[in-house]
């Protein structure tokens, strides 16, 4: 590997993994596979594009140590991905919907900004505080917005209820005070079918008196 | 006779209670279908046709099957078989991880050959349309006709005729959580099925017949799930291809539907297409109506809708078929026929209103025979403000201009039996009450609770309730209809009062009192004639030692009923330069009986309203006449209600009765009707096409200028 390419602390680029996976330069960092259902990386082609590496992921204020490939999305390793120890990361709030960017179903904050975890690959998650709606609360002190979102029904099925979650989070952690016309903005990004959007304004709107 | 009590006397049924599953939601712990993880897990897909209509020549699985991480490979349709729509399911495979399971999709190998296919319904009526139905003549069913009175006769009593034709096309559900299911067998002999399913015991009794195992050695779990609004009843295809793949390989399986493929098999809303003539006479009364119509439900039948609609005519003929084409099949989508009837035969009752010059709401009170819609009327109009309406449609200033319509409904929601329920008291002083019904988003699991914790003085937290498991064995029916809280909550009522009454038969004589004296509230059970004599909750529950009580309830047709009415008010905002509706307000008179919980019912009829604002301006499922596939199978292209859609909604509980209905559907159905007619009002041109687009906005008002 050229040493221009050079790595911060134990992260890969994209571009090295890419790289390195090709030349089969970068023994150290790509372990054998678990993701791959037991195939040994030695059984993968040299430039085999699915091959895998070890990545360091901090989510909720853990360390994860876990397996991806080049195409593994955030979102896969927060939902279905497993540890080197072997446990799930069972991180199964966020949720895939669409699966292209389109619903904020899936949405996590990556450093406090509201990211698509579907659209994120795993990989470039690295050396960032990612933070799930599994993290909002703390212990048992719900966030505001969820008090606020169980307080006014602001959720029937719950399935896009997370992405809403966390979104309103975002939202209050930049703008306290939002109006409703800057509630519809800052949510713009999530859709909910049952159509719960009426008691999710209000739910914004009284957590953000607490803010 | 068994009752609700009256308002007064209830501490919990008819308040707004904060839903017990809020916690689980809000916080990501709430486990769907789809985020169920095994030990051991294995990922499904489902190869699905391209092609709308061919001869499947041949299906090569080898090359998928030697993929490193594959498990199993199936093939779903036969050789020699046919291909009827996109999206239909080809093979299947399980693999270790969903990429690999994509990617093994892939190296299936498929052969078929093509034939000529329809996938719009006019297409398919076309005078030498390729057939394909062999049982439909030029694709299209019998007809379904309807009479009653002298339509000849009517027609010589009207002093004002209309005629016009109206259109709604294909909507499909998008349930956020798609279809899916976690299959996962203990033996040969012992499946358990994760669903995302609105009918537990109906998924449960499928997988039964289709492996030929015993019912109750088949247990389907919905602890939550994302909704389904009348898609989500059997297990369909991918459960039982799921069930299949986790026989095969020996582990559980989670096959999830993509979100194309929900949009292209999982169901949809058939679309409408009405040619009507009707008539009222000088004075305000519907007199003749004359309808003929068609729509499609896919390759299927099913495509009926309701018309004419609520209103009273007394001479009348209706005809409908069904037309096929090349596309997946329609299923039940909440309010099945009622909503887009209602958008035709709102928009005519204002049309044939014009004609006589008179005030839509009042022609509305001529010709509606039901009382609680008279009532409705009423309030709604004072809620919008009715007098702020354009005398003159289309007359208000500026760019942007402002309309008002109103639209109705109908519906059943009157439960019936079928349902078991256990209420069990412990002697630990927990209750809990278990029903094989599942909580699809309305709220029913704290409903139960409600309806225990009012019975024995306790709070709706201390109930510990279980639905969504066919694993206890007390069947419940399907949440569809607006069935599932008038067919559930009598059983819990009189579960709940049944095991009562045995906890104060054991504690009577200890408090020296007749059992009939007996009353529970703020945890401790009393006598009604000596306040003296009390025992706490936990006392008493304390001597039950190993011996809980647990009752089972019987439905009783007392506490329920049937027939709820609904009205709509809607003010819009039409940019004449744009074409863009914008809804300022709804407001929903919607009879709820008695609701038992008003702040998740609220969340019902905002939502149900949200559905129909989706369906008055935004859904139409496009389908390409060339490829024969779908154009926006995905959730960009269709659009679905977002943040900025949503107006200001005024949702009113309007109580006519004390005994429990349903409202899930009935709060979708006026909403289209009211949208469409306040455009007309805006802006002086009706659209009889929804959803309402700025594209026909804009034509329609160029071709009036012309
Ligand atoms: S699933 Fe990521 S935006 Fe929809
Ligand atoms: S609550 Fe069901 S999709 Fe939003």
């Amino acid at each position: 590997m050229p040493d221009k390419e050079k790595k911060q602390g134990t992260s890969i680029s994209r571009r090295s993994f890419l790289k390195g996976v090709g030349t089969g330069t970068v023994a150290a960092t790509v372990a054998p596979s678990v993701l791959i259902g037991g195939e040994k990386a030695a059984d993968a082609q040299e430039g085999d594009a699915v091959a895998s590496a070890t990545i360091q992921l901090n989510i909720n204020g853990k360390p994860y140590q876990v397996e991806v490939e080049a195409r593994t999305t955030l979102l896969t390793v927060l939902r279905d991905g497993i540890d080197t120890s072997g446990n799930n990361v069972d991180l199964t709030g966020a949720k895939l919907i669409c699966d292209r960017g389109e619903c904020g179903g899936c949405t996590v904050m990556v450093d406090g900004k509201p990211v698509y975890a579907c659209m994120m690959l795993a990989m470039d998650a690295q050396d960032t505080q990612i933070t799930t709606v599994e993290g909002l609360a703390d212990g048992d002190d719900l966030h505001p917005v969820q008090e606020a979102f169980i307080q006014h029904d602001a959720l029937m099925c719950g399935f896009c209820t997370p992405g809403f979650v966390v979104s309103s989070a975002a939202l209050l952690s930049e703008n306290t005070k939002p109006t409703l016309e800057e509630i519809k903005v800052g949510l713009s990004g999530n859709t909910c079918r049952c159509g719960t959007y009426p008691f999710i304004f209000d739910a914004v709107k009284t957590a953000s008196k607490k803010m | 006779m068994a009752s609700w009590g009256e308002a007064s006397e209830s501490r919990l049924i008819g308040k707004r209670i904060p839903r017990l599953s809020g916690r689980d939601k809000v916080t990501g712990k709430a486990k769907y279908t789809f985020d169920i993880n095994r030990p051991g897990l294995l990922y499904g897909r489902i190869l699905r046709s391209e092609v709308a209509h061919a001869n499947v020549v041949g299906v090569d699985l080898s090359e998928a099957e030697a993929l490193p991480g594959v498990k199993a490979v199936i093939q779903i349709v036969e050789v020699g078989n046919k291909i009827r729509y996109q999206g239909q399911e080809i093979a299947a495979v399980a693999a270790e991880t969903d990429d690999i399971a994509k990617d093994a999709l892939r190296l299936i190998h498929v052969d078929l050959e093509e034939l000529p296919h329809v996938v719009t319904e006019a297409d398919a009526m076309a005078e030498g349309a390729p057939q394909i139905r062999d049982d439909w003549a030029g694709n299209q069913s019998d007809p379904n006709v309807r009479e009653e009175g002298d339509l000849a006769g009517g027609f010589a009593q009207a002093a004002v005729e209309v005629e016009a034709t109206y259109h709604a096309p294909v909507q499909t559900h998008v349930c956020l959580e798609t279809h899916g299911h976690v299959a996962e067998w203990e033996d040969e002999q012992n499946l358990t099925v994760w669903a995302s399913t609105q009918g537990v015991f109906g998924v449960r009794n499928d997988l039964a017949g289709s492996f030929n195992l015993p019912a109750n050695q088949v247990r389907v779990i919905t602890e939550h799930m994302g909704g389904g609004f009348g898609s989500k009843f059997g297990p369909g295809v991918e459960g039982r291809t799921a069930a299949d793949l986790a026989r095969i390989t020996g582990r559980p399986v989670k096959l999830m539907l993509t979100r194309k493929a929900e949009h292209l098999v999982a169901g949809n809303r058939p679309s409408m297409t009405q040619h009507v003539r009707a008539g009222a006479t000088g004075d305000g009364r519907l007199i003749a109506y004359d309808m003929k119509g068609h729509g499609t439900g896919g390759i299927s039948s099913g495509a009926g809708f309701q018309a004419p609609y609520v209103y009273h005519v007394p001479n009348r003929r209706a005809e409908r078929v069904n037309v096929a084409v090349n596309v997946g099949n329609q299923r039940a989508m909440r309010a099945p026929g009622h909503p887009q009837g209602a958008f035709a035969m709102d928009s005519l009752m204002d049309e044939l209103a014009e004609k006589l010059g008179m005030n839509p709401l009042e022609f509305r009170r001529i010709n509606d025979p039901n009382e609680t819609r008279q009532a409705q009327y009423t309030l709604g109009a004072q809620e919008i403000g009715w007098h702020r309406r354009n005398n003159v449609p289309g007359s208000g200033k500026g760019v942007k201009k402002r309309g008002m319509g109103v639209g109705s409904g109908q519906w059943g929601g009157g439960g019936g039996r079928g349902t078991q329920a256990r209420v069990t008291i412990n002697s630990d002083g927990t209750v809990e009450a278990v029903t094989g019904t599942q909580d699809i988003g309305t709220g029913i699991r704290t409903a139960i609770a409600m309806i225990v914790a009012e019975e024995f003085g306790l709070a709706p937290t201390d109930i510990m309730v279980k639905v969504g498991d066919s694993g206890p064995g007390l069947p419940s029916g399907g949440s569809g209809g607006s069935q599932t809280t008038a067919s559930v909550a009598p059983v819990i009522k009189t579960a709940a009062a049944a095991a009562k009454q045995k906890l104060f038969e054991r504690i009577a004589p200890q408090l020296n009192a007749p059992v009939g004296d007996l009353r529970v509230g703020n945890r401790t059970i009393y006598v009604v004639s000596d306040r003296t004599k009390t025992i706490k909750w936990e006392l008493a529950t304390g001597q039950l030692g190993m011996d809980s009580i647990s009752e089972g309830g019987e439905w009783d047709e007392e506490l329920r009923q049937g027939g709820v009415a609904g009205t709509q008010f809607a003010e819009v905002e039409v940019d004449t330069e744009i074409g863009e509706v914008r809804v300022i307000k709804i407001v929903a008179v919607q009879d709820c009986g008695l609701a038992i919980n008003r702040l998740t019912t609220e969340s019902q009829i905002n939502g149900g309203v949200i559905m129909g604002l989706g369906q008055a301006l935004l859904e139409e499922r496009f389908m390409d006449a060339l490829t024969g596939r779908m154009l926006n199978a995905n959730l960009e292209d269709y659009k679905v209600p977002g943040t900025f859609e949503i107006p200001e909604i005024k949702s009113i509980v309007f109580d006519t009765h004390r005994k429990v209905t349903g409202v899930g559907e009935p709060p979708c159905i006026p909403t289209p009707g009211a949208i469409a007619n306040a455009v007309y009002n805006a802006i002086g041109v009706r659209i009889r096409e929804l959803p309402i687009t700025p594209d026909k906005i804009l034509t329609a008002l160029a071709e009036k200028k012309a």
